[in-house]
């Protein structure tokens, strides 16, 4: 039923190669308009324009932004925290190394601007995506050192209620609880001293 | 008697709509040319600064804009975004619809798609047809749209026209509109102005289907492959045909 | 030894062959295969009318993914339908081809359609035993005509709007019930977001569903009995010693390559339009849908698309809407007594009388002249010759049983011709 390679070019007769060749450059050719074809409705899944438009990052005004006060901002339509974090609230990222499953952030979930101590451009700014890294609740801020339901060694970050997942306050996640990385830090840069870009990076150092 | 109405009321439309297309104006060709990205670049730019306060190009992004006139952005912002949007934004306007009717009777249309519903020769004809009417709300008439309600926004660059009338003899002596009068020059010289209004049709032909050019060049691209693959599926044919008698 | 190369398609054969057997055994796959392509026998002679069924279906297709495809974009309210086209024109990538494709191939659907019919009045392919063919054939163009009329609202354009608004007040006529009709097709007291919607259900799945089971019925209906031909010759009368028609060749690969081909000339058409004049002058995208529907402002010239027109045309001819409405009724139904009215035994027109082809040449060009008349603004000129038309499209049909009869045909050939 198969006529192997070697038979097609066997010449048994001239009609028989002919009619396979032009056969083979007949299907060859449809199946390339095919797939040309087929590139425009592919790529119409993409995000449109205004999903683009509506997607596109947002500036966040820190100028009124106290110590030790946290800010939510949407973008894409995910939640980020924009936490201005006070000397003591610094103070602990350095001690609490030992509760940390991924303390050095080497998990890629932060661009490398951010992949220091304090998990962000400037020490006292922590932009982070309020978005467990488990199942994606948003954690609920808990600043609080050593409150009674989280003990005494809890030196304030963020806890998702929905499976107990913790992080510390710079989102990076403890060890024995079912989030497996640090908090997601986005794309982000400085337009000024009081004006964060979140979304775009471009331009950053 | 509802339906015998509504289709009274077509056919009446319709056969009025014909009536009126008997005293409609001659329209003039715009002769614009899309692929002319300099006079796309001048009709935006008179665009906004003319037309955009009220009437919007809602379905216009203007980093698209930018991008098929290639702008930079900066030229993007400093020549054509003068209310503080950004680039992925549309050509909104801050008019409110029920404002805009109480001012003008009827809100000014989205001009986004207005090259593909009237066409470029009526926009031409009707930007330059615009004459003294002292009765009129807004001091001027439009030989093309009697009655309308948009005032006469180039005059600073046309100068202001009037109508003059001939009596024609063959219909009983009713004055027909012979040619427009300058009384007050403008800035611009007659073929000046024209050039302006081209360029805004242009632009506006342009953002009525941004794609055209492009959709033209894929085509020949299309047919050519076609071309092609007709030549070989004809050859299979003759070939698995040629015993059949 | 074998060659490895050889080895590898060897066993890919044998591998290939054992799935299929798997398959035969609880799927008809290479019964179905030989009894529609490899084995079905059509006659040697088809000339190019023959080929717009195959174009068709490749329409069909051509609308149902592209379909498919708008419809994820698509909003189905009259608050954003229109800028919904405009998202997909504009913002979605590669939109503007998806829905050029789709709009385009509604005016090619009945450019084909048309075609496709007009074989039948040449070659007799309504005649028995084809009469079931030919009538499963007219509920497809019913159904393409409620499909495009449903799917010509979806743009919410002012063409959209006023010719939804005429054409469903037509059920109005209806006696009795025609108010009621009319309100119960619109959802409301008038063309709405309501009305919308539910066209929408019915022209993206309950007609596309009807449209494709009649198309599969179409076919299988016509591979019971055989292609007709040119000739009106039934080659299975003629079986050589193997049982095969010998005027006929294997549906498979003799017609297969030679559609391919005609379907590729019809892409060349297709493309051109779609890239370089997808308004086509605005008779396929006219230009009073490139404004949104406004109730309080009628467009200047309301007139149906032009694959209408022909039945508007009649449906204007007479003063009186009742009968107006009947008429155009009448004049898409009497196709479907055809295989009864045609007293001819003789199918095609290579053979019949010359009553019977000027008959034909006049019916063509009286649909076509109807179709011109239906495009343009009411006048008297336009109504007298209408009426006229309208008389002479009847007549096609009413004398029919008349002057079919009393044709003088020329000999049948037992074998086809080329």
């Amino acid at each position: 039923m198969t006529p192997s390679v070697k038979g097609c070019f066997v010449a048994e007769s001239t009609g028989f190669t002919r009619r396979h060749f032009l056969t083979v450059a007949t299907f060859v050719t449809g199946a390339a308009g095919a797939a040309a074809t087929a590139v425009p409705f592919v790529a119409s899944f993409k995000p449109s324009a205004r999903a683009q438009a509506l997607g596109a990052p947002v500036t966040v005004d820190i100028s009124k932004l106290e110590p030790g006060a946290l800010l939510r901002v949407e973008w894409r339509g995910r939640v980020i925290f924009v936490l201005r974090r006070t000397a003591d609230m610094l103070a602990t990222l350095a001690k609490d190394a030992g509760l940390l499953r991924d303390p050095e952030s080497e998990e890629p979930q932060q661009p490398p601007y951010a992949q220091n101590e304090h998990r962000s451009i400037r020490p006292e700014v922590l932009v982070v995506e309020g978005v467990c890294t488990h199942f994606g609740c948003a954690p609920t801020p808990r600043f609080e050192v050593g409150p009674a339901d989280l003990g005494p060694d809890w030196p304030g970050g963020f806890f998702c209620p929905c499976h107990g997942s913790k992080f510390d306050l710079a989102g990076r996640v403890f060890t024995g609880v079912p989030a497996p990385t640090n908090l997601l830090v986005p794309p982000h840069r400085y337009i000024n001293d009081s004006t964060i870009l979140i979304g775009s990076d471009t331009g950053s150092s | 008697m509802v339906r015998r109405v509504v289709i009274a009321f077509a056919l009446v439309a319709g056969f009025a709509g014909g009536a009126a297309a008997q005293h409609e104006a001659e329209l003039e060709p715009a002769n614009n040319n899309i692929a002319n990205t300099a006079s796309l670049q001048r009709g935006a730019k008179y665009f906004v600064n003319y037309c955009l306060g009220c009437h919007s190009a809602q379905y216009v992004r203007y980093n698209r804009l930018a991008a098929d006139l290639q702008l930079s952005e900066q030229q993007l912002t400093e020549n054509l975004m003068f209310t503080g949007e950004q680039p992925f934004d549309t050509m909104a306007i801050a008019m409110r619809p029920d404002d805009a009717e109480r001012w003008f009777n009827v809100a000014p249309p989205d001009l986004s798609l207005i090259a593909r519903s009237r066409g470029t020769d009526y926009i031409y004809t009707f930007l330059r047809s615009f004459y003294v009417a002292p009765n009129r709300p807004t001091g001027v008439d439009n030989m093309v749209l009697p009655g309308t309600s948009m005032p006469h926004v180039l005059w600073p660059l046309q100068g202001i026209q009037r109508a003059v009338y001939v009596t024609d003899e063959e219909h009983g002596g009713a004055p027909v509109f012979d040619r427009f009068e300058l009384v007050r020059p403008g800035e611009l010289g007659v073929e000046e102005f024209n050039e302006v209004v081209r360029d805004i049709v242009n632009f506006l032909d342009y953002i009525s289907e941004p794609v055209k050019r492009e959709r033209q060049q894929l085509g020949i691209r299309v047919i050519g492959f076609l071309l092609v693959f007709l030549l070989i599926s004809f050859m299979l044919k003759k070939e698995i045909w040629k015993d059949v008698k | 030894m074998a060659s490895t190369e050889a080895d590898v398609f060897d066993r890919l054969g044998r591998g290939l062959s054992a799935l299929g057997t798997w398959i035969d055994d609880r799927f008809p796959m290479t019964k179905l295969i030989k009894e529609h392509a490899t084995e079905y026998y059509a006659s040697k002679n088809f000339n190019f009318w023959y080929g717009f069924g195959v174009i068709a279906t490749v329409v069909l297709v051509i609308q149902l993914v592209t379909g498919i495809f708008l419809t994820m974009n698509y909003k189905p309210s009259a608050e954003d339908a229109f800028a919904s086209v405009e998202y997909i024109m504009r913002d979605v990538e590669w939109g503007w081809l998806i829905r050029y494709l789709h709009s385009t191939g509604a005016s090619a659907f009945f450019i084909v359609v048309y075609l496709h019919m007009f074989r039948g009045l040449l070659y007799g392919s309504y005649k028995k035993p084809r009469e079931l063919v030919w009538i499963i054939g007219m509920f497809i163009y019913l159904s393409l005509m409620a499909e495009a009329f449903f799917g010509y609202l979806l743009p919410w354009g002012n063409m959209s709007y006023w010719g939804a608004q005429v054409i469903v007040s037509l059920f109005g006529a209806v006696p009795f019930v025609g108010n009621e009709l009319a309100e119960w097709i619109r959802g409301d007291f008038y063309i709405s977001d309501i009305t919308l919607n539910r066209f929408f259900a019915f022209h993206v799945i309950a007609v596309p569903l009807m449209l494709v089971l009649l198309v599969v019925v179409h076919i299988m209906a016509l591979h019971e009995v055989g292609s007709n031909n040119p000739d009106g010759v039934e080659i299975k009368e003629h079986k050589g010693p193997d049982g095969k028609p010998i005027d006929g060749v294997a549906f498979h690969p003799y017609h297969t390559s030679k559609d391919l081909v005609i379907v590729i000339v019809f892409l060349i058409l297709f493309s051109a339009v779609v890239f370089f004049a997808p308004d086509m002058g605005g008779y396929f995208l006219e230009h009073a849908n490139f404004e949104p529907a406004d109730p309080l402002r009628t467009p200047e010239h309301i007139a149906p698309v032009w694959y209408f027109t022909p039945f508007y045309a009649i449906l204007r001819a007479v003063p009186n809407e009742l009968i107006g409405v009947a008429l155009m009724g009448l004049a898409v139904l009497l196709f479907f007594f055809l295989p009864w009215l045609d007293r001819c035994q003789v199918k095609s027109i290579r053979y019949r009388g010359w009553i019977y082809k000027v008959a034909l040449a006049g019916f063509a060009i009286t649909f076509i002249a109807l179709g011109y008349l239906g495009l343009q603004r009411p006048s008297n000129l336009v109504a007298r010759l209408s009426l006229l038309f309208t008389i002479l499209y009847f007549a096609f049909f009413a004398l029919m049983p008349f002057y079919t009869r009393i044709e003088k045909t020329k000999p049948v050939p037992t074998r086809v011709t080329w």
